[in-house]
């Protein structure tokens, strides 16, 4: 199939409007004939949910969890960018759509990230009509603060719980639809499948996880909101629940998964400590406003350190190494995610990392603490000190933390054109679920922005062309594919629960194929590497459907089944991750071949061969996928080699 | 350190459910506590025993899903934390530890410690918002709110939904809950034309789904993971009877 992102002519700044008017419209009489499934209440579902109920469609939304509000948006800390300008800092839409393409190192389309920026003021007037809690000056007006990329205050943030907050509000405005009768909300259901029917994606198929039923559900279009895949890595900072399972199956019924192999390692997470561990905890990107990187300045003290002979509070001033400080003058501690990550990993590979382990660097705050006062550092920072000293047992504010990169973000994801469409018409993906905006390396405080303005501000307007495109008659419900496709997914979970001889639980498969990721296709990867990846993950896959043991019954809440069918999911995707990262013979923001590499060890882009979005297209069962190629064109910023110095 | 557990093991709300004892052995000082839950379930997974079903996601203290009752304390010995951030350093080698679910009339069990909260849920949907759609509102900073004001606001707003002010009250009020939602937009600007009818609805549907009343002892507060003050109660007893007294003209209509 030919991709066509359905990228509107015209200049730049009037994409967006310009769309917003070719765009066919639903009357307000006939919107109360549609019906919508959103699948997944995060930011991006929330708000898409809340949205287009208000708009008068019919919507019924699903979760996983026990409410709507456990959605994993709300661990987000640090804050939600906007082109406000509130600082009168000379910030700009022009200036966060190039801050954005920039700092996705061009493997974004312009088009998409000048709407974000365009959006992204609304969205603040729109949480705090919700009555969001950001953070404020004396005055009674917003405060900001600065994150990574960027070299103006565009941040809006609540204290360090800014996902938090803003998911509240989306939550909030869900509620009132779903009081409103006009969102139906279906809690502890999990979707195992998208109904293509027709060439079209006109329903999903459910497991309720208290009683195991397993339903079919209509409507005249799917939204995929299920947020990104971080946990193939098995340690990451997202949820114990956050899984792929959703669009990995809408993946293998027709959508093309983009740029798998574009995944955020975050620089400021508290360090791995022994094999039990099940998940990573991440301390925002804000802090990097204050804290100070740094390492020994050489591997005999860092051994010592590491062996107990010394103290932290020994190391002279002129024995550390400000590393981000010496090698990054002009944006310091606050240089992008992606370069911030190879660089402590750099250092800690030297011998010169701290801790037990050795991999992690320090973030210190003495400076700020003494410029500022205990008292304001926590203010701005305390319940994430608070958490670092629960995990960790020290005290922040008496010694530098410790930190080191893990698993954030996901920035592939389905593909989507412009309207947000995935390749099956009628199914579309928000949020973090698809690959739009952030390119091979998404900014701090991007996330929450993007979720958002898909669902408040980008299909409202876009979902409503394909509605009036296919006309208000019901879905047929008794359409073969409904029960074909519940057949396919009872096949699947009968499957599982028969593998009950197995020898191996279905955590141990998980955590050896996040050993396998980290390892080759992690922050660093390179040709074998990936190569031995790929039969390792291959070798996993047979021996999971061989070996693993998977325990009790459908017809009760059944949490080893859960996890087989998620586990099973990643597993298929990791070697496609694998086969994605072998492909991109090229350096680019998260992704880093280290084959493609200049001479000072940035990521060296290659624009001649790989300024395309890798759409990858499902062939069949333990068939190689096909690439699809959508090229990148810039017409307003020009290509150059990313430099934060 | 080696530990045994009393847990409450409960097929689902229709049956009856008991204590299990349970070893778990090799635990280290640096686990959370749910990550001993996971040790010990890997082990009854092998052996081809159910496994202990409990409610848990994020694994930071956010998202409010984790609830045990720990040693007769909802999220265990430490304050201001969620089961999840409890670690166990916290115990001692050779401690026996009980873990239970909450226990109210309005959270039914699930299965073994989950309880269904979606009462809260519920409560939400009464009123817990501002009515306001997507597009049209103001620019954010037409809507000056005072600092003080705004970090009060902030305060109330941290609750995390877990339900532990419940577990925690002998008469299993969620007075704490839905105060800090009403505290939280009665205390802003954004929240006032519908102040005084968001309190009246959302109490109603307490009421309905079966919660304690408050008498004023004060464990929710000591117990909350998240520090919601008993001064947000208040702040809704004096919505409550302002819209009762003042306003019932407008509120009956």
């Amino acid at each position: 199939m030919e991709l066509n992102a359905k990228l509107p002519e015209g200049p730049l700044a009037e994409k967006w409007d310009k769309q917003k008017f070719n765009l066919k419209l639903v009357n307000p009489a006939n919107k109360r004939k549609y019906h919508v499934i959103v699948v997944g209440t995060g930011l991006a579902g929330a708000s898409a949910a809340a949205s287009l109920a208000e708009l008068g469609y019919n919507v019924t939304a699903f979760c996983f969890h026990d409410s709507p509000r456990r959605a994993h948006s709300i661990a987000a800390q640090g804050g939600i960018n906007a082109a406000k300008n509130y600082q009168n800092d000379g910030d700009s839409i022009y200036r966060l759509f190039y801050d954005t393409i920039k700092g996705g190192d061009y493997r974004a389309r312009e088009a998409n990230v000048y709407r974000l920026a365009e959006v992204s003021v609304n969205i603040i007037d729109q949480c705090v009509a919700q009555g969001v809690p950001f953070a404020r000056e004396y005055g009674g007006l917003l405060d900001n603060r600065s994150f990574g990329g960027a070299q103006v205050s565009r941040t809006f943030y609540a204290r360090g719980q800014t996902g938090q907050q803003l998911l509240l509000g989306a939550y909030s405005s869900l509620n009132r639809q779903i009081h409103l009768g006009k969102v139906k909300m279906y809690t502890r259901t999990e979707m195992l499948d998208v109904v293509v029917a027709d060439g079209k994606a006109q329903g999903i198929v459910t497991r309720n996880l208290r009683t195991g039923a397993i339903e079919t559900h209509a409507a005249h279009a799917v939204l995929l909101c299920t947020g990104g895949y971080s946990n193939v890595f098995y340690l990451s900072t997202n949820a114990i629940g956050s899984n792929v399972t959703a669009a990995w199956r809408a993946h293998k019924r027709g959508a093309y998964f983009a740029n798998p192999c574009f995944t955020q390692i975050h620089p400021t997470c508290i360090p791995v400590s022994g094999d039990h561990q099940s998940k990573l905890t991440l301390m925002s990107e804000s802090l990097r406003n204050d804290g100070r990187v740094w390492a020994p300045k050489t591997v005999a003290i860092a051994e010592r350190l590491r062996k107990g002979e010394i103290k932290v509070t020994d190391i002279k001033e002129e024995d550390r190494d400000y590393f981000l400080e010496r090698k990054y003058p002009s944006f310091g501690n606050l240089v992008p995610r992606d370069v911030a990550s190879r660089n402590a990993k750099e250092v800690s590979d030297e011998g010169r990392g701290v801790g037990a382990s050795g991999k992690a660097v320090f973030l210190d705050f003495a400076e700020a603490i003494s410029r500022l006062g205990e008292d304001t550092v926590a203010a701005k920072y305390g319940n994430l000190f608070d958490m670092y000293y629960q995990i960790t047992d020290e005290n922040p504010y008496k010694q530098p933390m410790r930190i080191y990169p893990a698993v954030h973000y996901t920035m592939g994801g389905l593909w989507v054109d412009y309207n947000l469409m995935t390749t099956i018409p009628g199914c579309y993906a928000l949020g973090e679920a698809n690959f739009s905006d952030h390119g091979a390396n998404r900014l701090g405080a991007s996330a929450l922005m993007q979720g958002l303005a898909d669902g408040y501000f980008v299909i409202p307007y876009t979902l409503g062309d394909y509605l009036a495109t296919i006309g208000p008659k019901a879905v047929d419900p008794n359409h073969p594919a409904f029960a074909q496709t519940k057949k396919d997914v009872e096949v699947r979970v009968a499957k599982f629960l028969s593998m009950k001889k197995g020898t191996k639980t279905v955590n141990e498969y998980h955590r050896d194929l996040g050993h396998i990721m980290w390892e080759y296709c992690g922050m660093a990867r390179n040709e074998a590497g990936l190569i031995k990846a790929k039969g390792l993950i291959q070798a996993l896959k047979a021996d999971f459907w061989k070996n693993a043991l998977v325990m009790g019954e459908n017809e009760e809440i059944n949490f080893s089944l859960e996890r087989a069918g998620r586990v099973a999911d990643f597993i298929e995707l990791g070697e496609l991750m694998v086969d994605d990262a072998l492909m991109r013979r090229e350096s680019c923001g998260g992704h880093f071949r280290e084959e493609s590499q200049t001479e000072e060890g940035e990521a060296k882009r290659d624009d001649e061969n790989f300024s395309f979005v890798a759409a990858w297209e499902y062939t069949g069962e333990n068939q190689p996928e096909k690439l699809n190629r959508e090229d990148l064109i810039f017409e307003n910023v020009k290509l150059t080699q990313r430099s934060y110095k | 350190m080696n530990l045994t557990l009393k847990v409450w093991r409960q097929k689902n709300a229709k049956t009856a459910g008991k204590m299990v004892t349970y070893p778990a052995n090799d635990i280290s000082p640096d686990m959370s506590f749910l990550e001993m839950l996971d040790v010990v379930n890997e082990g009854l997974i092998l052996k081809g025993e159910d496994p202990i079903y409990f409610d848990h996601d994020c694994r930071e203290g956010i998202c409010g899903t984790c609830s045990l009752y720990i040693n007769g304390r909802p999220h265990g010995p430490k304050q201001a934390i969620t089961s999840c951030q409890l670690h166990m350093r916290s115990f001692y080698d050779g401690q026996t530890i009980t873990i239970e679910p909450w226990r109210a009339a309005a959270f039914p069990v699930v299965k073994d410690l989950a309880t269904d909260r979606s009462a809260f849920d519920r409560i939400q949907h009464a009123g817990g918002y501002v009515s306001v759609n997507t597009g049209g509102v103001p620019d954010a900073n037409e809507i000056p709110i005072p600092k003080p004001i705004a970090d009060e606001a902030f305060n109330s707003a941290t609750c995390i939904q877990c339900g532990a002010c419940v577990a925690a009250c002998k008469n299993a009020s969620a007075m704490l809950f839905v105060s800090a939602k009403i505290s939280q937009l009665a205390l802003l600007p954004q929240g006032q034309p519908e102040r005084y009818q968001r309190v009246q609805n959302m109490v109603a549907q307490m009421d309905e789904e079966g919660f304690g009343n408050c008498t004023n002892t004060g464990a929710c507060e000591a117990e909350c993971p998240k520090s919601i003050k008993l001064t947000n109660i208040a702040r809704l007893n004096g919505d409550f009877l302002t819209a009762k007294i003042f306003k019932s003209e407008e509120i009956h209509a």
